[in-house]
């Protein structure tokens, strides 16, 4: 079994899942259980200043997206930041963070952008034996339109300053967690960096209506006939955030800044995937809000078979390793060539890959009798569209090698050879 | 009534009430809202899709699967009765193993097919609890057409043709329409009076009217009929049995299983019909797997179906066979009767085993003997009387692609006719495709 110990920014715990800022993660008992269940990590629900907590609705505070057989796919919420007294919230997080010194527990906070308000809530924090803060930048409902959250993770300059505020009157190890709600996530995390972050945590939720009711006209959820927008979350928006972490990954700017990724992690391979691209450790919160707690233990054990079956012996083998291998589209080979070629044997002739290439792309398969379906090389563009909708994994796409005439064009197959130079490209490179 | 399993003879009332209200209820019970969505679910939408292909109707399956997946249940009944007007039956009687199930690829993928004819039923059944027929007539054409015959080719014909604006008058030789859905089907298959139900359901396209207790030949000729009507469509069926050409088939206790399966199907009280202690059924189809398997429920203590080739050639399903092992029944492969034995009724039947020869199947000289207080023949069925200008074929009237017979202006579909497969299935699609060229051939298309 390979050793999931994490050092993220000095924070340290026995695996790499750590539970989102979320309602999970609202109180003690959760949390204990959590920890329990296995979890390395919390980031403890965001806590606002002092005085009288915030409220949330009374009626339904999440909205849902289903794949087939009413899987969730997409979540989102229009829940605010802790709605208990933040003494009771500081009491308990001292209790649990005594009981459990081996786990991270990290405080989420979101106070409003004055120098004070950090400063006290950060003196108010400083003796609970938490080993971080984390700085909600990123809720993108309710707190927002009082100028918190992500009103704050859209302004570079505010992210910058509050930043500062928060490592001149702390000694915690900083994370900024950031917004997607913006157009170029690189530029977020740069003020983060320039403020003094030690890491930055991402993403939050993205603006979104899950669904409209059809019979009321309203959208979903639906508070006394009225809806607003929330913040969406669980498998769906993966794609979104291993982009953005990979943006900062491989942004000179920002290259090797920590980073704890966060979208849609339902599975170790999800983790992996995240880490690959340069997180130092995972945030949860979907997951375990369809499926409880547990869930983690499918990560560690399946986390730990992939690192022993590649030989990485600490998370750090795995970390950033895939960050090398993103680069731009005018990189790419353009004389990379490739053909879908479908194994008969394990075709179930169901006859997806013909409907997707015949009716939306290049009418390269071609269907002979008995429902056997056949790549047209000469046609096949090697789009992987075909791959993509079989339901049984059986087309796989082959490479042509290197001076190899490739069928459709009819021109052997050359060397690497990207848009920079190529002949359509009107602001290429002169050749060397 | 003292009766039990063990009374010897063919003695009504072998069970308690109880039991005969479990043992005939619904053998496939309904899927409700949520299984039929997570088997939905399962179906890959596949292109040009196998299941259809498989579909003697050709009811497009992955759309109105998918507008079930969608929550759209009386949609998806359009698309399946728009082919198929008794699309209810047939989601309840098709062999679908053989059929659309049987060519699912996910039968290929992991042997597990989509269950189409739960999903069929669970539309339709929704649409028909609406109260409401969702096909509407055409402009009157001004034509009518006689259908003879109100079984499930008769009637996907005159549905058709009343869809298509013509007028039809339907001709039924018994007291009741339905054919064998009414009279010929185990009624486990078909609870709740369904078939009655469908054929009521059906009729309120309009335009259609019902003649019963009218028998061709006997109360009208064709002659007459192409005199009277533009067209003439025959779906009267098969009325006639197969004898077993052996002495002594006339004892008491000897009867078609389709006789038996009839008045069970339109018995008040089943406690009141006699069952055998022993009974044999001779014959290897889907009637001798219905009549079998409800001598077993009815309170028969020993049945055994008896079939002279192996139970891989039986032409009752697998699934069939295995719901009659299921229930009790014995299945009896490779012997043939030879001789019935007892005195004014039945007592055993003697057969003998079966090899298969150089001139096709022989007896050999192993014989054994079955008990029996009542003996049902399922060896198949024949036309019955049929007008002498109608030129037949391997016993059934010939019919071109249309549906067309040798008689000009006449049609014939359904298991009367050559071609298809004796199914409910088929015979809605001859009916159906025969009424297609009636309406061409009228209107001048």
């Amino acid at each position: 079994m390979a050793n999931l110990a994490t050092d993220f920014i000095g924070i340290r715990s026995p695996n790499p899942f750590w539970l989102a800022s979320a309602p999970p993660t609202d109180k003690e008992y959760n949390v204990r259980r959590a920890y329990e269940a296995g979890w390395g990590g919390v980031v403890w629900k965001t806590l606002g200043a002092e005085g009288p907590p915030v409220v949330n609705v009374n009626g339904p505070r999440y909205g849902v997206v289903y794949g087939p057989d009413r899987r969730v796919i997409g979540l989102n919420n229009i829940e605010l930041i802790t709605d208990r007294p933040l003494e009771v919230n500081l009491r308990e997080i001292k209790s649990v963070k005594r009981d459990y010194p081996d786990r991270a527990l990290i405080i989420s906070l979101m106070v409003p952008c004055d120098e004070d308000s950090w400063r006290d809530i950060l003196h108010r924090i400083e003796d609970t034996g938490a080993d971080g803060v984390e700085l909600n930048f990123g809720c993108p409902h309710g707190m927002a339109e009082r100028g918190m959250g992500s009103a704050v993770g859209q302004v570079p300059e505010y992210i910058e300053m509050v930043t500062r505020w928060v490592k001149t009157h702390s000694r915690m190890p900083c994370i900024v967690k950031l917004t997607p709600n913006i157009t170029d996530v690189r530029k977020p995390a740069e003020a983060a960096m320039r403020g003094g972050a030690d890491a930055v945590s991402l993403i939050n939720t993205i603006n979104s209506i899950t669904s409209v009711n059809l019979d009321a006209f309203c959208p979903e959820p639906m508070i006394d006939g009225m809806g607003t927008h929330g913040g969406y979350c669980g498998p769906a928006v993966k794609p979104i955030a291993l982009n953005m972490v990979a943006e900062i990954a491989r942004n000179p700017a920002t290259h090797g800044l920590p980073i704890s990724g966060i979208g849609g992690v339902t599975t170790w391979r999800d983790a992996a995937e995240f880490m690959a691209l340069g997180a130092g450790s995972v945030q949860v919160c979907t997951a375990a809000m369809t499926y409880g707690f547990k869930v983690v233990q499918e990560m560690i054990s399946g986390l730990s078979d992939y690192m022993d079956r590649k030989g990485f012996t600490s998370v750090t083998d795995l970390v950033g390793r895939a960050v090398p291998k993103i680069t731009d589209w005018q990189y790419l080979n353009l004389n990379y060539t490739t053909k879908a070629v479908i194994d008969q044997t394990e075709c179930i002739k169901c006859g997806r890959c013909y409907a997707a290439c015949e009716d939306t792309s290049h009418q390269a398969i071609a269907v002979e009798p008995d429902r056997t379906y056949v790549v047209k090389d000469e046609e096949c563009v090697a789009c992987n569209l075909c791959v993509d909708v079989c339901p049984v994994d059986c087309i796989t796409m082959k490479e042509l090698p290197l001076g190899e005439v490739d069928p459709r064009t009819g021109r052997p197959v050359a060397a690497y050879a990207n848009w920079t130079t190529h002949p359509n490209n009107p602001a290429r490179n002169a050749a060397e | 009534m003292t009766n039990s399993q063990l009374t010897p003879g063919a003695v009504p009332g072998r069970l308690s009430h109880d039991s005969y209200c479990t043992n005939f209820s619904d053998v496939a019970p309904p899927l409700d809202t949520h299984q039929a969505q997570v088997e939905a679910d399962r179906c890959y939408f596949c292109h040009d899709a196998p299941c259809t292909e498989a579909c003697p109707t050709s009811i497009d399956i992955p759309l109105f699967i998918r507008q079930i997946a969608t929550g759209t249940p009386e949609a998806a009944a359009v698309t399946i009765l728009s082919q198929n007007i008794l699309g209810g039956m047939c989601a309840r009687v098709c062999p679908t193993e053989n059929l659309c199930e049987g060519a699912c690829v996910r039968q290929t993928a992991e042997d597990k097919p989509v269950e189409i004819g739960a999903l069929q039923r669970h539309a339709t059944d929704r649409i028909m609890a609406r109260q409401d027929h969702p096909f509407r007539r055409a402009d009157a054409t001004g034509k009518t057409i006689a259908v003879v015959g109100a079984g499930p080719a008769g009637l996907a014909c005159a549905h058709r043709l009343a869809m298509r604006g013509h007028d039809v008058v339907l001709h039924e030789a018994r007291a009741k329409p339905g054919g064998l859905n009414e009279f010929g089907i185990a009624s486990y298959k078909a609870v709740d009076d369904f078939a009655a139900r469908e054929v009521a359901w059906l009729m309120q396209i309009g335009g259609i009217r019902l003649i019963e207790n009218w028998q061709l030949g006997r109360d009208g000729a064709l002659a007459d009929l192409a005199g009277d009507y533009d067209a003439v469509f025959l779906g009267m069926g098969l009325s006639g049995v197969n004898a077993l050409g052996l002495a002594g088939e006339d004892k008491a206790g000897i009867e078609p299983a389709t006789s038996f399966i009839a008045e069970l199907r339109q018995a008040r009280d089943l406690a009141e019909l006699p069952i055998g202690r022993d009974v044999v059924v001779i014959g290897g189809g889907m009637t001798a797997v219905d009549a079998a398997v409800q001598a077993r429920l009815l309170g028969a203590l020993n049945v055994s179906i008896v079939y002279r080739r192996s139970r891989a050639e039986m032409p009752a399903s697998a699934h069939e066979q295995e719901h009659a092992l299921a229930n009790g029944v014995r299945i009896i492969e490779n012997a043939a009767p030879v001789a019935i034995h007892g005195n004014g009724a039945v007592r055993e039947v003697e057969f003998a085993y079966t090899r298969r020869g150089a001139q096709g199947l022989e007896l050999t000289d192993q014989t054994f003997r079955l008990p029996a207080d009542q003996v049902f023949k399922a060896i198949g069925q024949t036309l019955g009387q049929t007008p002498a200008e109608i030129a037949l074929e391997a016993g059934k009237i010939r019919t071109d692609a249309h549906g067309r017979t040798s008689v000009s202006g006449v049609w014939a579909g359904g298991d009367c006719a050559l071609g298809g497969d004796d199914l409910t299935v088929t015979a809605v699609a001859q009916g159906r495709d025969a009424a297609e060229d009636i309406h061409n051939f009228l209107m001048g298309a």
